[in-house]
């Protein structure tokens, strides 16, 4: 069973070697002769304001909370998906209270707002 | 092949946690969460819960993740500085390492014998076998789930606008 996921394996490998033969290539074969116009971050081509560690707006981690609840909701969809056959109706109920109540919750974010970066 | 694995994995989660700690910028310490959490992704995985470890990718090395860099976006969280370590930790830190070490020890040896790679072979703990679980004999919990997502997801709103 375990055999099955050698491919996940080897790409982890392959993966690893590539990054590390590109890091090693450029930094071996590579020409270094810096100024200060390349040593500088890019930013979009024009000289770089500000710094980048400033604070963020609440709204970000709004998202980002909401995106987690979410995704644990879906979480359960893939186990669910996978057995939905053989549960036949009473699995389609157990999962439609489930997304019902979720539902609920939607709503009262959509309603308060929460979604609208403006506000 | 287990057991190599593991091992790796194992020291990998180890020393990636070390980082976490030892690390004085905050992005850093989270970068290096994200290897702790992969390596124990794998480490469930040769126990045979394939499920969970897809999940723990998913849903701790992804979403709880972004939380975490949110924190230190929100906080505006630069290098630490070191400080004066206190008088508690400098006199009791290490004896109290030692006895929780020693607990651990103590219990991993004491319950746990050489078989646990085994499990890894003959256990199913696909999402088959997971949702059979879930979906027939532990409906109340799942869908209790549902409202614990819900309250979550008011809190966050009420926590987190200005003005409701």
């Amino acid at each position: 069973m375990l055999e099955a996921y050698l491919p996940v394996l080897v790409h982890f490998l392959v993966v690893l070697a590539l990054g590390l033969i590109i890091l090693g290539l450029s930094a071996w074969v590579g020409v270094k002769r810096p100024s200060p116009e390349k040593l500088a971050p890019y930013e979009c081509g024009m000289p770089p304001v500000g710094d980048a560690r400033e604070r963020f707006s609440i709204s970000f981690y709004l998202v980002g909370m909401l995106f987690i609840l979410f995704d644990v909701e879906v979480a359960f969809l893939f186990p669910w998906a996978v057995v939905y056959k053989s549960l036949k109706w009473p699995g389609f109920l157990e999962m439609f209270l489930y997304i019902a109540i979720l539902l609920a919750g939607y709503l009262y974010i959509w309603k308060k707002g929460a979604l609208d970066w403006s506000r | 092949m287990i057991a190599p694995l593991f091992y790796i994995f194992a020291g990998l989660a180890i020393v990636a946690a070390l980082s976490v700690v030892l690390q004085r910028t905050p992005v850093y310490s989270a970068l290096s969460l994200i290897l702790v959490l992969c390596s124990l992704a794998v480490i469930y995985l040769l126990l045979g819960a394939q499920f969970l470890a897809v999940i723990q990718v998913i849903v701790y090395a992804g979403a709880i993740m972004v939380l975490f860099v949110f924190v230190i976006m929100l906080l505006n969280a630069r290098q630490e500085s070191p400080t004066d370590h206190s008088l508690f930790a400098r006199r009791l830190g290490l004896p109290l390492l030692a006895v929780f070490l020693a607990e651990v020890i103590f219990v991993v040896v004491g319950h746990f014998s050489g078989t646990v790679f085994a499990a890894g072979a003959t256990f199913d703990g696909g999402p088959g076998a997971v949702g059979g679980l879930l979906f027939r004999n532990y409906v109340l919990p799942f869908e209790v789930t549902s409202i614990l997502i819900l309250v979550a997801v008011m809190g966050a709103v009420v926590l987190a606008k200005k003005q409701l």
